[in-house]
């Protein structure tokens, strides 16, 4: 028997990781200099949670699924024309701030209004996705906060499988401490899965899926709500890039023998 | 004034702190002397009497959570407990490791507490006031911040701070009861992703990683995935060391399966993946690109073995590279490494 699922995914969009990235001051705090023009991409934990929440979709008819995902609109615009290309969905955009640096708190209360307010989502069917952490803030919290928010107990950080059974209970296989996965079987919806990489690859570019998720992309980014988020006494003494860059000594003239025999002691050294 | 609460929870024993809350311990008790401010533990463990024990020199007030629901690390039982700690402190700011057991609840309890939470503390400073450093973007850029608002929770990543060992004895607990709602999730287990030895050690000394080089065609013409995985778990064997690996390596393998059977997503190091703690790391048949080495961070003293001399890794990454071949570099370490052993 299939279950209907109702799964929002929160995703952010984040810097290009092969960018260069140089953080400076702005008049709302610190940001990342050009950070308007930097190639962005969709968050990557994120982007596992979103497959994931696809093919758990598409296994079980009737479901739906909601990306939610706070940006610049016109930045949203331009990962949307990617991402929109991988699987079906339907994008809830929230016109903000791009970046690290804003507090999560407030991140999560905008997005947390959001999804309580969505038309059609049934609370009782609802798996909340996202990534476990950013690559901006990386911090773990934003989904945990939403969960919170939305009175959800059930809460799974570092997910790499959902095994969902016939009466919607799920085992679930989070990331602990020594590479190892706590195994825990929560009853059913509502819960929170907070994504790590996950089991599935970067789905094909579908361009039908593509055209018809933009049939309601590009109205829902024209409608997009403006998300004002408070700092929460949150305040940066400091924002750097690191200071070492190692002196590397190249060694191209050694024989396996000799490198070995550097790299032994080095090994038994303190 | 402050008033400091450290959270700690057991191992899977049940009766013994990890060392990382331990850590935590010795933050708690640095902020709170730095701060004058008074200090409480608080403890979660199946059995907190026998896991406060290593606790008494500490001088802090201990608060104990316990019992079997609490030998599991769940959300629901772990919030509800945290929760009920936090409140018998009334503490402004909350110390707490960055275990995956509180990396899971500190968020929601710092949001059931009207208060605030900022993870992955790598350091805490301030003379009258608390500055915390933590890095953003992945590892890319290091900042230090404040919050006005309380309480604040900070989760300290493990790692940054000395293990708390105080003269074990018998300690003074106030054993605090707590409301648990209804449990809807059941912790069955841990299973490891790979059949074999376990090659994550987060307490190795050494990091080892593994490249996508090492299953690519050689100057032979041919690809050398077998000695490969034999040469690789070979150092392995050698030195405890840690396994780690690019993600083009864990990738080549398509949904799950790698190459290399023994390597795992749970393997990689980089902006995708993990970035762990070592005194050294060693890295091989890997091009040292951006995405990884920022999973580099903390690793200390850092070398590579690679054939291309133009390698990220050249270019200020590394102490030191060996612009070589890593099959008869790694075959000749091995053998000079099993032959100190005996
Ligand atoms: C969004 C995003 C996230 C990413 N996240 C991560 C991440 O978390 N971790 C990560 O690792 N990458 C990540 N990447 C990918 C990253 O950019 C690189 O593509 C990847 O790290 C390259 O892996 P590699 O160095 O093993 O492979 P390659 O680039 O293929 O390099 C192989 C190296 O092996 C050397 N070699 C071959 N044979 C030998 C030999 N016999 N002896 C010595 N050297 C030899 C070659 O000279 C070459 O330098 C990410 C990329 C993106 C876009």
């Amino acid at each position: 028997m299939a279950n209907v699922l109702h799964i929002v995914v929160c995703a952010g969009i984040v810097p290009d990781p092969l960018q260069t990235l140089e953080p400076i001051t702005t008049p709302t705090g610190p940001g990342l200099k050009n950070e308007m023009v930097l190639p962005a991409v969709l968050d990557p934990w994120a982007a596992s949670a979103l497959y994931e929440a696809a093919a758990l979709a598409s296994k079980n008819p009737g479901s739906k699924l909601w990306l939610v995902s706070l940006g610049p609109k016109a930045k949203l615009q331009q990962v949307m024309m990617t991402v929109a290309q991988k699987v079906a969905f339907e994008l809830v955009p929230l016109d903000g701030p791009i970046g690290g640096f804003p507090d999560a708190h407030s991140t999560a209360a905008v997005l947390a209004e959001t999804i309580a307010a969505l038309p059609g989502l049934d609370r009782e069917k609802l798996l909340l996705f996202g990534g476990w952490e950013s690559a901006t803030r990386g911090a773990g919290v934003t989904l945990q906060l939403v969960g919170e928010r939305l009175g959800i107990t059930d809460q799974f950080q570092g997910v790499d499988q959902i095994d969902l059974r016939d009466d919607g209970s799920f085992e679930v296989l989070e990331r602990v401490e020594g590479g190892k996965h706590q195994v825990s079987i929560c009853a059913g919806a509502p819960a929170v899965l907070g994504w790590a990489t996950g089991n599935l690859a970067e789905p094909r570019n579908n361009p039908q899926v593509g055209m018809a998720n933009m049939r309601t992309i590009m109205p829902a980014l024209a409608k997009a709500k403006v998300a004002k988020l408070e700092a929460n006494g949150l305040s940066y003494s400091s924002v750097s890039l690191p200071k070492q860059q190692r002196t590397t000594r190249v060694v191209k003239d050694m024989t396996p023998d000799q490198i070995a025999a550097e790299l032994v002691e080095w090994i038994g050294a303190e | 004034m402050e008033s400091i609460l450290v959270l700690t929870h057991a191992d899977e024993s049940g009766s013994a702190l990890t060392k990382a809350s331990l850590e935590a311990v010795t933050a708690g008790i640095d902020l709170a002397s730095r701060l004058s401010a008074p200090l409480t533990i608080g403890i979660i463990a199946a059995d907190a009497a026998t896991a406060a024990s290593s606790l008494p020199s500490s001088g802090a007030r201990l608060l104990a959570i316990s019992g079997e629901a609490f030998a599991q690390a769940r959300y629901a039982s772990d919030a509800a407990a945290a929760e009920a700690l936090c409140r018998a402190a009334s503490a402004t700011i909350v110390l707490a490791p960055g275990t995956s057991r509180f990396a899971r609840i500190a968020a929601g309890v710092a949001h059931r507490l009207g208060g605030f939470v900022d993870t992955h503390i790598t350091a805490l400073s301030g003379t009258d006031n608390i500055e915390a450093s933590r890095w953003f973007y992945r590892q890319r850029i290091e900042a230090v911040l404040s919050r006005g608002a309380r309480p604040w929770f900070l989760l300290l990543d493990a790692g940054t701070h000395a293990t708390y060992a105080g003269e074990p004895g018998p300690a003074q607990i106030e054993n605090i009861s707590v409301e648990l709602p209804a449990l809807r999730t059941t912790v069955s287990g841990f299973r490891a992703p790979t059949q074999g030895a376990q090659t994550i050690r987060p307490d190795a000394k050494i990091l080892f990683v593994a490249g996508a080089g090492w299953t690519k065609k050689q100057p032979d013409g041919q690809a050398h995935v077998a000695e490969a995985g034999e040469l690789i778990l070979g150092f392995l064997h050698a030195t405890s060391a840690s396994l780690g690996s690019s993600k083009s390596l864990v990738d080549q393998g398509g949904e799950g399966n790698s190459v290399l059977p023994f390597l795992t997503h749970l393997n990689q190091i980089g902006q995708t993946g993990a970035t762990p703690r070592h005194a050294k790391g060693l890295s091989t048949c890997c091009h040292g690109e951006e995405p990884h080495v920022v999973g580099w961070r903390f690793i200390g003293s850092r070398r590579a073995i690679s054939l291309d001399p133009n390698c990220g890794w050249t270019r200020g990454k590394a102490d030191v590279v060996y612009v070589a071949d890593a099959f008869p570099v790694m075959a000749k370490l091995n053998a000079l490494l099993e032959a100190a052993k005996t």
